[in-house]
């Protein structure tokens, strides 16, 4: 089959892309086609470099291609560019690039959410029509939120990990962001197939067209999701999302998730420790920028991580070292798998009441840039989106109105392999809205 | 310690002051193998390494290359699996890698896969032949792990300038076996290796002969005798020693004599021994310490995020074990009139017992071939450094067959085999026996072949000849040794015996 | 509640550099973060979280991997095949 070429060369206003490829080759007559797609820069791509925004990876370029990056080019897309991102995943903003912060195309005054921030920016800019990011605790459905986008973060298991360069990964996945749920389902298509390198894999192909019809659906919708910290003007937006599928058809349950107080530390206790082990082998040997080999090697890491990692990096790194640290892992590391079982058991719980469950995708509009300069108040932000990382559902995020002429997302969360069912029903939302 | 005036010092060690007659030393060992298989323990690797350039057995997966994962090899288990069972081992129901999170550029990954607090196997045992009798060493726990890579510090070993790496060896599988603080001298702990690495042999999945297959760590501590029996361990002592980084079998016995003689000297000093890691330097045979921040490590153990746990336990049920180094001692002496002591010898080598029973029905069932190889042919292997693989078979059996059909004497077969033995090393081939046994002049002169020698001898010796006839009894032996001197052993003894008496009693008075 | 002492501690067991200013910045970051993960402590139940596919495994086959020149390709460090990293003592 001859090569065919994608030009791309688009004028970047907002950051988007560290990396773009100008004349993009792609093969076949796949799903995929021609289509320019975006890949967020902490997935390898053969031939082209991959920094997961970090200077740690500069110039570092894979010797192979992740396993989704095989299967896009395998239905013909074209790899046009790496997308900007928080260093190593570790943000919520997009702002912890070691490359600049993306801007939001909504409004170039903020941030485009994070840690998929320049795959949502390209995509709400109208750059590519669809593009992969990684959603570890929030990461697709957040600047997806934030831009007016659709993304779905796969149940845990159904996309390979294979060549996604690890932040934590009891809790990552892969997944489709796009403009329309069609998109999406169509890339979540793609993605989904059975790879022996992975061990953490199902095979659970996804072979669907989106269904409009919600009726008779049970949706259920946590007090939770509404709480302490939920902007009321997003909430109200939300709310009359959840009344537009009850208009569609759909059955709502409001109902309780009480693991909900202690899953965001059960999240962060998880990613920092998976982080402080994952992020150990960037010693400047093998790739990357070099170690010094003049001095002694633990003076040389040191220094090295001093100065080629970010600050939220190196913090989360010495957090996760610490709650692993003999004497603490019992009060951090094992209590949060205890919190994280009890997710896992209410998510259960609430999944033989009902067939999905609905709430806001962020507890706020996108934030200025520059706003949350506090840790921890960044990481309260993701006290939505984390509890489907912890227990593995899948969950989406779907454009469901504005505040502040900003947009809001719709969270949909399903069962374990019922992704199919979350796209339905945010596929029934945004045609009822545009209806 | 007190200094109050009028007060006698107390030492909080007072034990340290008690009769070192009443010592004993207590050694529990920590042994890594390389488990044989084809490939890596998480890549498709090639593990046959040893021949080939740095860097040429690699893979993004043993590289640590970023977005990589590891995947489990099934062969490793299924090996770790029959090690477990052949110690007797308790195999637990749900098995899990852990990370080992520690800094080091032989690390591809800046952790190692290992197991922790769920290995494979735990609470198995080894009898060994002990220093009072049959022996049972308990073990601990058995578990798999990931080799690092290899170091070569250029700029000499005082002051290295830098650090070559090497990955080839990166992700080769491991077992580890710990074993409980059982064994009392380094004697032992060299005959719980023997044992141990026969029996791993004999399951087939560990060569002991590559190099580099064996690392053990040993700790070692001399108490008062009766103290680990009643304290246990983890209870306050004299401080033992990790001795780290021995790699031969040889070198076991070496570091543990090394380190009971530098803890017994410390002791007769008074002085209170820390507990330690130390480091053996197999070229000086001593043991040195090391920094002490290797004693903080805090490796930080988890679970290993991208593999899921083994539930391996039912597969053991279906393993069946080889004939193992007991039992094939039992019908080694059943089978072929062993002594006990050869059989024990003989059995207690893989490649040893293998040979043995290679060898036809006829020749095997002979006391004298047990012989022949437990102690002749082991002896010379072992005091060339070589190992029995190096023998060709026929050649062996030809030699054997040699000396049964009286052909050569067993001293003429010994001067053969070292010939061949010497040609081997040298040359890594050699001649055949029958050639050698020509060419060296050694076929055994019998009967009408000794008589010209006797008369030789008798022409040259008239002293001795009259000696014997006037009754001195040393005359005859003189004579004797002497033709065993002129045909340099050939002759058979007892053949020559009756020869001269009758050559010297035919000639009367 | 943690030190700057022990923050300094925390990044020596990491392996990872921190100057003294960042120590004075890190360190209530790092009290407000460990306060906030104290909701932990009400957690019941120590149980790990399960994970029901077990026995992943792959054959012992070969697979052929990477030549020299592509391992060594991402650094310049390198001396007769090997990588070059900084002296352990
Ligand atoms: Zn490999």
């Amino acid at each position: 089959m001859a090569s065919q070429v994608c030009r791309f060369d688009p004028e970047d206003n907002y950051n988007a892309f560290l990396k773009t490829v100008g004349k993009a080759p792609y093969e076949g007559t796949g799903k995929l086609a021609g289509i320019p797609v975006a890949v967020k820069d902490n997935i390898s791509t053969k031939g082209i470099t991959t920094t997961c925004g970090s200077k740690i990876l500069g110039g570092y370029v894979p010797p192979f291609d992740a396993f989704v990056v095989e299967l896009l080019k395998k239905e013909g897309a074209a790899i046009v560019g790496k997308t900007n991102m928080d260093e190593f995943g570790m943000g919520t903003t997009t702002e912890n690039s070691a490359f600049g912060p993306t801007l939001n195309p909504c409004d170039t005054g903020r941030v485009p959410g994070g840690s998929s921030g320049g795959s949502a920016a390209a995509i709400a800019a109208g750059m590519v029509p669809m593009a992969l990011g990684t959603d570890t605790g929030g990461s697709i459905r957040c600047p997806s939120a934030f831009c007016g986008i659709v993304g779905l973060k796969p149940t845990y298991g159904r996309v390979s990990r294979y060549g996604l360069i690890a932040y934590a990964n009891s809790l990552e996945q892969i997944g489709p962001m796009a403009g329309n749920v069609t998109d999406v389902s169509t890339l979540m298509g793609v993605l989904c197939a059975c790879d022996s390198r992975d061990s953490t894999t199902y095979d659970r192909p996804y072979c669907h067209t989106p269904d409009i019809n919600v009726r008779g659906t049970r949706i259920g919708v946590p007090e939770e999701f509404f709480g302490k910290g939920v902007d009321p003007k997003v909430a109200s937006v939300v709310w009359d999302g959840i009344s537009l599928l009850e208009r569609l058809g759909a059955e709502i349950v409001t109902c309780r998730m009480p693991s909900m107080s202690s899953a965001l530390a059960a999240y962060y206790v998880t990613c920092t420790s998976e982080a402080s082990s994952n992020l150990a082998r960037f010693d400047g040997v093998r790739y990357g920028p070099t170690s010094d080999t003049k001095k002694q090697w633990h003076e040389s890491f040191q220094d090295h991580r001093r100065e080629l990692f970010g600050k939220e990096v190196r913090r989360r790194i010495m957090l996760g070292t610490f709650a692993l640290s003999s004497g603490y892992y019992g009060k951090y590391y094992a209590k949060a798998q205890a919190a994280r079982q009890n997710v896992k058991a209410d998510f259960d719980r609430l999944f033989r009441q009902v067939d999905v469950i609905a709430g806001p995708t962020m507890p706020t509009i996108a934030f200025k840039l520059g706003e949350k300069s506090d840790p921890l108040s960044m990481y309260l932000s993701d006290i939505l989106t984390v509890p489907a990382n912890l227990a593995g559902v899948p969950a989406i995020s779907v454009p469901c109105g504005r505040v502040d002429d900003m947009p809001v997302g719709l969270q949909i969360m399903g069962r374990h392999f019922e992704d199919e069912k979350v796209v339905d029903v945010a596929y029934a939302f945004e045609q009822g809205v545009s209806a | 310690m007190s200094v109050l005036s009028g007060t006698p010092p107390v030492s909080s060690d007072s034990s340290i002051a008690t009769d070192p007659s009443n010592d004993e030393v207590i050694i529990g060992l920590e042994i890594h193998c390389q488990l044989d298989t084809s490939t890596k323990l998480f890549c498709g690797c090639s593990t046959d390494y040893r021949d080939d350039g740095p860097n040429t057995h690699v893979c993004p997966i043993c590289l640590g290359l970023p977005g990589t994962l590891p995947k489990v090899n099934k062969k490793a288990v299924e090996y770790a699996l029959k090690v477990a069972k052949a110690l007797n081992c308790e195999i637990l129901e749900e098995s899990e890698f852990a990370r080992k999170n520690y800094f080091y550029p032989d690390l591809n990954k800046g952790y190692q896969i290992t197991q922790y607090d769920r290995p494979l196997a735990v609470r198995g045992y080894l009898d060994i032949e002990g220093e009072d009798g049959e022996k049972r060493v308990r073990i601990t726990r058995v578990h798999m792990e990931e080799d690092p890579g290899r170091l070569v510090h250029k700029g000499g070993t005082d002051r290295p300038k830098y650090t070559l790496v090497d990955y080839n060896r990166a992700g080769i599988p491991l077992i580890e076996i710990v074993t409980e603080p059982d064994l009392r001298s380094p004697k032992e702990a060299r005959r719980f290796l023997n044992k141990l690495r026969a029996t791993l042999e004999y399951l087939g999945v560990y060569d002991s002969e590559k190099e580099g297959s064996l690392r053990v760590d040993a700790n070692i501590s001399i108490q008062p005798r009766g103290w680990f029996e009643r304290e246990g361990k983890g209870k306050a002592d004299r401080g033992r020693a990790e001795v780290k980084n021995i790699s031969s079998y040889k070198g076991v016995e070496k570091a543990l004599t090394f380190e009971i003689t530098r803890q017994k000297n410390a002791i007769r000093r008074g002085q209170k021994l820390e507990s330690a890691t130390r480091h053996f330097v197999e070229t000086r045979g001593v043991t040195t310490a090391s920094r002490s921040k290797e004693m903080e490590q805090d490796y930080r153990y988890f679970p290993e995020p991208d593999l899921r746990p083994l539930r391996v336990r039912s597969w053991s049920d279906k393993i069946v074990l080889p004939e193992l180094p007991d039992a094939r001692k039992v019908r080694f002496i059943r089978e072929y009139g062993f002594s006990p002591t050869h059989a024990a010898t003989v059995t207690g080598d893989w490649r040893v017992a293998e040979f043995y029973d290679n060898l036809p029905k006829d020749l095997a069932v002979s006391a004298a071939t047990a012989t022949w190889i437990a102690d002749t042919l082991l002896g010379e292997l072992n005091y060339r450094d070589m190992s029995i693989s190096d023998v060709p078979h026929g050649h062996f059996i030809e030699l054997i067959t040699l000396i049964r059909k009286d052909t050569i004497t067993d001293k003429s077969g010994v001067e053969v085999l070292r010939s061949l033995l010497d040609q081997l090393k040298e040359a890594g081939s050699c001649e055949k026996p029958s050639e050698c046994v020509k060419r060296l002049n050694l076929a055994k002169t019998g009967g009408e072949g000794l008589e010209p020698v006797i008369s030789e001898v008798l022409a040259e010796q008239p002293q001795a000849v009259s000696d014997y006839a006037s009754g001195k009894s040393e005359a005859f032996n003189f004579l004797i040794g002497q033709v065993m001197k002129k045909t340099r052993g050939r002759v058979d003894p007892t053949e020559l015996n009756r020869v001269m008496r009758e050559t010297l009693d035919s000639r009367g008075p | 509640m943690v030190s700057e002492r022990d923050v300094e501690h925390i990044a020596e067991l990491a392996d990872i550099g921190i100057t003294k200013d960042e120590l004075g910045e890190f360190t209530p970051q790092f009290n407000e973060i460990l306060e906030y993960f104290d909701l932990l402590d009400s957690v019941e139940g120590t149980s790990p979280a399960t994970r029901d596919l077990t026995n992943i495994f792959r054959d012992d086959t070969v697979v052929p991997g990477l030549s020299a020149d592509e391992a060594l390709a991402n650094t310049p460090e390198k001396e007769d095949g090997f990588f070059k990293a900084p002296r352990v003592m």
